[in-house]
């Protein structure tokens, strides 16, 4: 508050005064539906948040010295939100993955069936954990990379926010039965049409930052970023145009059906996890990892060939999750062969983070933060393979439905995105917080051992329980019936699902250990001026300082 | 800035920096060309060969002809026709002459073993041994008869399923619709106990629960609580209960009546699977395992 300019401490205001009329008209229109109770809580929320602001109305206008350094609370706060997240969607993940072992742990209650608890884990973790993390580190990067100071500091709060409330809408929509039933666009038409609104600003904020840097060239995390925050876009509008049954109900019906609405839905589907799960997270590796490894990026000529490889490919391969199916076979070739040649700008990225370390390898064994970031491009590597091999027919023919392909997810989100995810929040909260270090050492490295192990045991036991749920789907006895029924293979996965939650377990005690070492830094270690944003590099500016221009 | 040399890999950075960050001038390994030249013409191959790209309203359709529904349906034919071999005989023969025959008994075993946990296990359990309020079909008398025909007409109609030849048992609500009190139900469940041997009941309770069954219950159930078929009420005095024998069983099921259900798989399983399953159980019930 103590930032914002008495026109910004106005313009917020406002807003949230119109924020709790549109919830007023929520909870009016929709009094019988989760429209109703949502707009119920966006009144409440807003009306408490319009006291908050007005209790410090009064402070003092923002001194002008501000403007000469750069704007780091929201990237705060999104790693508060990041991390809260990160316990909430992997404690569902827990849940949901004992729950398959032991049925009777959704307690006979309809909110805690499994078909409303593991949306609430996957929006929990992709866009709870996943988003709040991109965004608090995007601020933070696109502000050194362009050495320009956040512009619209009261935009970067309503994205944060809102995306956070868009968040509390989905999941808890999903706990009372709203959902458009599509796997990763579960959030009903309302929270939908909140979170493009929140998105354009989020678009906006990033390009007139973007758009006043210091620097001659856009450095490649931007690229990514940008990316990102595009392609989303573009995703979420097309893929959830539907009608709502009323203007008074929280239902609505795909404006596709059919086959056209499974292309849809996986055209979306296969880009969430490019554009989100991996072009905002390479932007991520792309600033953390030189920084911590203090190592100059292997190859400029690879990041551009990667991006583009990686931007042009990812947009032709969402048929393959839709191989055998209604749709014509000439969509599945498509989408097979470019999910082949996609292989290869995905290795190159890996290959150039890898290739980065070196000469830095010493620093990976010592310093658990970087290699959580070493880790995650292995897994990348790892995942990205398997995600090619998977689109191939033949192979997707014993893959598809079972949990080979909940292992190849895991092995991405655990592996790739959550380890970047920690890896780089660990090297930015001493530097936002204004910190020597993070609190211990001995916690990350704790946590990485932690999360590896975590990560290795979940994706082995799925792979297992993967192709021998495949196999034994397809064997047939000599009197040409399938030699198994469903309940045996059933029966046959038990053992995997426990030690898949068993590793889920280790995971998210890692990220437990993770969010008190964040506390203990923030509380514990005293503020320090002399801290560098990258450590390992040479650099003349302080911490926080615009550099001069060139 | 200008490009520096980097000591480690001898490369020169490409000039620019951000936040001290900066690129080396590397050339993409040969590597990378390779494969991406190599994966584009396995495309380019995969696409002449199989159908590929879309041309307005139709497609190109490869060289090989190659067609996933065609294929799909090649290979259904295929192994029904070689399925057919042993599964006319099923249909056709009498279930006497099948369980007389070995070798297609084997069969039907091993068939049957999976139709039956594709279908029934969910319910009646994978060995078919049943729980609370699904009866067991491998011991005990069953409602509606054990015979293959019997077995496969309740598979195919159901219980109170909604079929039109659906079979039906719908026993009231004694005490929830208040027919009977409390204290009338008490004597008659010692009562219905008593007629298969069970519990322990003085003269008086006796006395009361045969004047109390014998105004309620005969009508379904016979004057022995021998039961009856076409109503679909079972047999109260063989020991075979399909909810329970305890007290608090056969209370809850006076008090609040029971409508068993089953789905009917007419039209789910054909005619020969579900004489199949008829079989498979008549057979388990000889040779439970």
């Amino acid at each position: 508050m103590g930032q914002l300019t008495v026109a910004e401490r106005q313009a917020g205001i406002m807003i949230l005064v119109g924020m709790a009329v549109l919830g007023f008209v929520m909870a009016v229109a929709g009094a019988d539906n989760a429209l109703g109770v949502h707009g119920a809580w966006i009144l409440v929320a807003a009306v408490v948040g319009v006291f908050l602001m007005l209790d410090r109305y009064l402070d003092p206008p923002p001194n002008e010295t501000r403007l000469s350094e750069y704007y780091d609370d929201p990237a705060k706060a999104g790693v508060v939100f990041a991390m809260m997240w990160a316990v909430i969607g992997m404690g569902f993940g827990l849940w949901i993955a004992s729950l398959l072992a032991w049925p009777e742990l959704n307690f006979d209650l309809e909110w805690t069936s499994f078909g409303r608890i593991r949306p609430i884990h996957t929006t929990g973790i992709i866009f709870g954990f996943g988003g709040n993390a991109l965004i608090a580190t995007s601020y933070y990067v696109m502000q050194r990379t362009c050495r320009a100071r956040l512009q619209d500091p009261l935009a970067a709060w309503f994205v944060l926010l809102g995306y956070n409330l868009f968040c509390v809408l989905a999941t808890t929509g999903y706990a009372m039965g709203s959902t458009q039933s599509k796997e990763y666009a579960e959030p009903e038409w309302y929270t939908d049409i909140w979170l493009v609104v929140v998105w354009v600003v989020y678009f906006v904020v990033y390009l007139r930052t973007l758009a006043r840097r210091k620097e001659p060239h856009i450095y490649v995390a931007n690229w990514y970023y940008m990316a990102f925050i595009l392609v989303v876009a573009m995703l979420h509008i097309v893929n959830n145009l539907a009608v709502p049954v009323s203007w008074g109900s929280d239902k609505s019906y795909s404006l596709f059906a059919g086959v056209q609405d499974a292309l849809t839905e996986w055209w979306y589907g296969h880009n969430a996890v490019a554009f989100f799960l991996t072009s905002g997270f390479l932007g991520m590796m792309y600033y953390f990892l030189p920084v911590r490894a203090g190592r100059p990026i292997y190859s400029y000529r690879m990041s551009i060939i990667s991006f583009w490889g990686i931007t042009f490919m990812y947009m032709w391969v969402g048929s393959h999750h839709l191989h055998y199916t209604a749709l014509p076979q000439w969509v599945q070739t498509l989408g097979m062969t470019f999910s082949i040649i996609l292989l290869v700008p995905s290795w190159a990225s890996a290959a150039n983070a890898l290739l980065t370390l070196n000469g830095a390898w010493h620093k990976v064994r010592d310093d658990a933060t970087l290699r959580f970031m070493m880790v995650a491009a292995v897994f990348y590597g790892i995942t990205t393979f398997e995600g090619s091999f998977l689109a191939i027919r033949s192979v997707n023919s014993l893959s598809h439905y079972t949990d080979w392909t909940v292992g190849h997810v895991h092995a991405g989100a655990l592996g790739w995105v959550a380890m970047i995810s920690f890896g780089s929040i660990y090297a930015m909260v001493p530097w936002i917080w204004k910190r020597e270090r993070m609190y211990s050492p001995g916690l990350i490295e704790a946590h990485f051992w932690l999360a590896l192990a975590g990560t290795v045991v979940y994706v082995v036991a799925m792979w297992n329980s993967g192709i021998i749920q495949g196999l034994m789907w397809r064997t047939y006895n000599d009197s040409g019936t399938l030699t198994y029924s469903f309940v045996e293979s059933l029966v046959a996965m038990h053992p995997y699902y426990i030690a898949r939650a068993f590793g889920g377990l280790l995971f998210l005690t890692g990220a437990l250990l993770g969010c008190l070492n964040i506390y203990l830094t923030v509380t514990r270690l005293p503020l320090t001026e002399a801290v560098s944003s990258r450590p390992p590099l040479d650099c003349e500016a302080a911490v926080g300082a615009l550099q001069a221009a060139e | 800035m200008k490009p520096e040399l980097d000591p480690v890999s001898g490369r020169s950075t490409t000039g620019h920096e951000w936040n001290g960050i900066t690129e080396l001038d590397t050339p993409v390994p040969k590597a990378v060309w390779f494969f991406l030249i190599t994966t584009f013409l396995f495309s380019v191959g995969y696409w002449l060969f199989m159908p590929a790209w879309p041309l307005g309203t139709t497609y190109t359709k490869g060289l090989l002809g190659d067609d996933e529904r065609a294929n799909l349906t090649a290979a259904i034919k295929a192994a029904t026709d070689e399925r057919g071999a042993w599964t006319r005989i099923v249909a056709e023969r009498e279930p006497v002459a099948i369980m007389a025959d070995g070798d297609l008994m084997a069969k039907v075993r091993e068939s049957g073993r999976t139709l039956f946990g594709n279908n029934c296990a969910m319910c009646h359990g994978r060995e078919a041994v049943g729980g609370p309020g699904f009866p067991s079909l491998v011991r005990g008398t069953t409602l509606w008869g054990d015979t293959p025909e019997a077995f496969a007409e309740t598979i195919r109609v159901g219980i109170n399923s909604g079929h039109t030849d659906s079979r039906t048992s719908q026993m009231l609500a004694f005490g929830r619709d208040g027919i009977l009190t409390r204290q009338q139900i008490d004597p008659l469940v010692a009562y219905v106990r008593g007629l298969a041997q069970q519990g322990s009941t003085t003269g008086k309770q006796l006395d009361e629960g045969r004047q109390l069954f014998a105004a309620n219950c005969v009508a379904c159930h016979g004057e022995g609580g021998e039961g009856n078929r076409s109503l679909g009420a079972p047999d109260l005095s063989d020991g075979t209960w399909l909810y329970g024998g305890d007290d608090a069983s056969v209370l809850q099921s006076i008090w609040h009546g029971r409508q068993g259900h089953m789905p009917s798989w007419d039209g789910r399983l054909s005619a020969w699977e579900r004489k199949l399953l008829a079989i498979y159980l008549v057979d388990l019930r000889g040779n439970p395992r």
